[in-house]
């Protein structure tokens, strides 16, 4: 009975081992080897945003370019960049009006009168690709996670669509896709900063106030503006590490 | 936009966690409340509410079995849930759900059930014949032996999972509330209370509602309801009570005082949105209400039946309260933009994967799940497994 007992223990525990040890060896193949870039070393960049509150016109060009580039579901809740316009009375710093009609997708309707006292401004907002990202932090399975140049990314055949990273993005850039299920962001648009292209939305953008930038690269023009400008990252309490770095951003904004 | 009030983010629109995620604290909650009154026996020696360890421990097993389907009909991907298993990510609050989980389940409610029972299975597997006698000796797990020494060792294992089991169900549920608590995105949830707060409220619904059963089955049964046992439980449902409605009170007052950047949302929302479900239902009607009723029983010397009514009523309030509390931690929590300038709203649709219908299926499931189990396991010292409802007349059969 005790023989017995000892050798089904034993055989089950190998059988356990065996199978574990084959599906994770078979998942490796099944992952196959990725795409050779033989130009692009991950180690080499750190990628970031910088942001010109004042250069922004709201004309929601980048917004449309990052749904254009990226099939972006063109529905409600489906933003990976939007654009939010601000109205701050002088007399009433605590209560901004902000508004985003569609994120900002079709412009700005026209203001009629603001008042004399409100000063309006834009601001474009993304995933802020955080150091620290909560994000990440979060997901159960590992299926987003920080890629070694900086930026946060979601591998969608993975995902289990928990949404959990959703509900730990304090800034509100991620949502699920409808069509797939899975939670979708801003990639920075990857595919093309790896080509050594830059972000659709800033090739979209006309006034040149979003600049895609490398903080690992010392000859990226990103360091001396960054010495000469005061820039805030948004909601800093929350020591996320963000990396969209806003000039002149006025402390109304959330 | 349609209910939406001031300025929200563009993606806040659809609200990510719905009723299911409502019922997945509320249950898991039950489940760690009923296994701490089981081992109220069994560890701390009160021995007076016996009567309801093994109900505790069935409706544990029967709550906890259905814990995880509103979690897999949430799921964007169930289908990939077993990655959670496989390739758990070592961070993530949510990951350790699968092993907490199917630890609870496996390493201490089923052996403890099935230890405790086992002496009854032997003895039931013994006398049946065909269908029935494989069944039980699946459950007996080809174990006979019942002699003296053998249900000595039977008694040490329990007692010995019991005590594993207590820090088990406080990990259980308290995990739950660190899953909530640690969003630090979140005011609403981020609080290191909040897994206490969990704990403790899990503590009352989870007695409360072996209360109500083992009223309600003994009632059917036609037996006569142990009094003291009883008394005991609405004593300790009382205590739990009041620590939890102060752990709560604590909360509340700790962010009326302090006031952060957030608390104008909140508050804002607390008066409106939230108003009936959170201050009425949850406060008035699901806490105060019962606890002023309980109180009056340990107050003033009541009639029997007295008692008996204001427990019943006590006790549903209870759970309808604890209900509220989950339901204004998941579903608050997203009610107010992160950018603290605007409102959105739930609206809970009818027969959709997560609408009312799954949700009430839900939470019927565990209740069919229990029945099945009382006839297969009857509970009662009384009735043996496989002689459902004949009473035995010779000696203890209980444990």
């Amino acid at each position: 009975m005790i023989e017995d007992r000892r050798s089904f223990l034993r055989d089950t525990g190998r059988f356990l081992l065996l199978t574990g040890a084959a599906s994770i060896a078979w998942e490796h193949v099944l992952a196959g080897t990725p795409d050779a870039s033989p130009n692009y070393a991950l180690t080499d960049h750190w990628w970031g945003m910088v942001i010109d509150i004042d250069t922004c016109i709201g004309c929601g060009n980048c917004v449309r370019a990052c749904k254009a580039e990226n099939d972006v579901p063109l529905e409600e809740g489906a933003f990976r960049t939007w654009v939010e316009r601000y109205q701050v009375d002088t007399n009433d710093l605590d209560h901004p009006r902000v508004d985003s009609p569609n994120g900002g997708y079709d412009g700005f309707p026209e203001l009629r009168s603001t008042g004399e006292n409100v000063k309006v401004f834009f601001v474009p907002k993304l995933c802020n690709h955080c150091a620290h990202s909560p994000c990440v932090q979060v997901c159960p399975v590992g299926a987003t996670f920080e890629s070694p140049d900086g930026v946060v990314l979601v591998d969608k055949s993975y995902c289990i669509g928990c949404r959990y990273c959703v509900q730990a993005c304090p800034y509100g850039c991620r949502f699920i896709d409808p069509r797939t299920m899975t939670a979708d962001k801003c990639t920075l648009c990857y595919h093309r900063i790896t080509k050594g292209l830059t972000t659709a939305c800033c090739e979209a953008c006309p006034t040149g106030a979003r600049q895609l930038v490398d903080l690992k690269n010392p000859k990226d023009p990103v360091h001396e503006f960054i010495r000469t400008h005061a820039v805030h990252v948004l909601k800093p309490q929350m020591a996320t590490g963000a990396k969209v770095y806003y000039n002149g951003l006025d402390g109304a904004v959330r | 936009m349609p209910g939406v009030e001031g300025f929200i983010y563009p993606n806040e629109i659809e609200l990510q966690w719905s009723v299911l995620i409502v019922l997945y604290p509320f249950i898991t909650g039950l489940v760690a409340g009923a296994f701490i009154l089981a081992s109220l026996e069994r560890v701390f020696n009160v021995h007076v509410v016996k009567p309801t360890y093994r109900l505790a421990l069935l409706t544990a097993l029967a709550f906890l079995i259905v814990a995880p389907l509103p979690l897999q009909l949430h799921l964007g991907h169930p289908e990939r849930s077993i990655e959670m298993y496989l390739t758990p990510h070592r961070t993530s609050a949510m990951a350790m759900f699968g092993f907490v989980y199917l630890w609870y389940l496996m390493a201490v409610l089923v052996l403890e059930i099935w230890f405790d029972y086992r002496r009854e299975l032997v003895l039931a597997r013994r006398s049946s014949t065909g269908l029935r006698r494989m069944a039980y000796t699946v459950l007996t797990l080809g174990s006979d032996n019942i002699d003296a020494s053998a249900l000595r060792v039977d008694e040490r294992i329990g007692y010995a999972l019991t005590v594993v089991g207590i820090p088990s169900a406080f990990l259980l549920h308290g995990y739950v509330g660190f899953i909530f608590g640690s969003v630090k995105a979140n005011p609403w949830w981020s609080t290191p209370l909040m897994p206490i707060v969990f704990l403790f409220s899990a503590m009352v619904s989870g007695i409360a509602l072996v209360m109500l059963m083992y009223m309600a089955l003994t009632r059917a049964r036609g037996r006569v309801i142990d009094m003291p046992c009883l008394d005991t439980i609405a004593r300790y449902l009382f205590y739990t009570f009041i620590i939890d409605f102060s752990l709560e009170m604590l909360d509340l007052l700790h962010r009326i005082y302090e006031a952060d950047e957030s608390f104008r949302a909140l508050d804002f929302m607390v008066h409106t949105k939230l108003w009936v479900s959170h201050i009425l239902i949850q406060i008035v009607i699901g806490t105060l209400l019962p606890l002023v009723l309980l109180a009056a029983v340990q107050l003033v010397s009541l009639s029997e039946r007295a008692r008996r009514r204001l427990y019943a009523l006590s006790g549903t309030l209870a759970l309808i309260g604890i209900f509220a509390m989950r339901w204004n931690v998941v579903i608050g929590g997203q009610l107010f933009s992160k950018s603290f300038l605007g409102y959105t709203s739930y609206k809970l649709v009818f027969a959709t994967r997560e609408g009312l219908l799954p949700a009430v299926a839900l939470l019927v499931l565990p209740f069919a799940i229990l029945a099945a189990l009382v006839r297969f396991l009857p509970p009662w010292a009384d009735v043996q497994p496989g002689a459902a409802s004949i009473v035995v007349t010779h000696g203890d059969t209980g444990r």
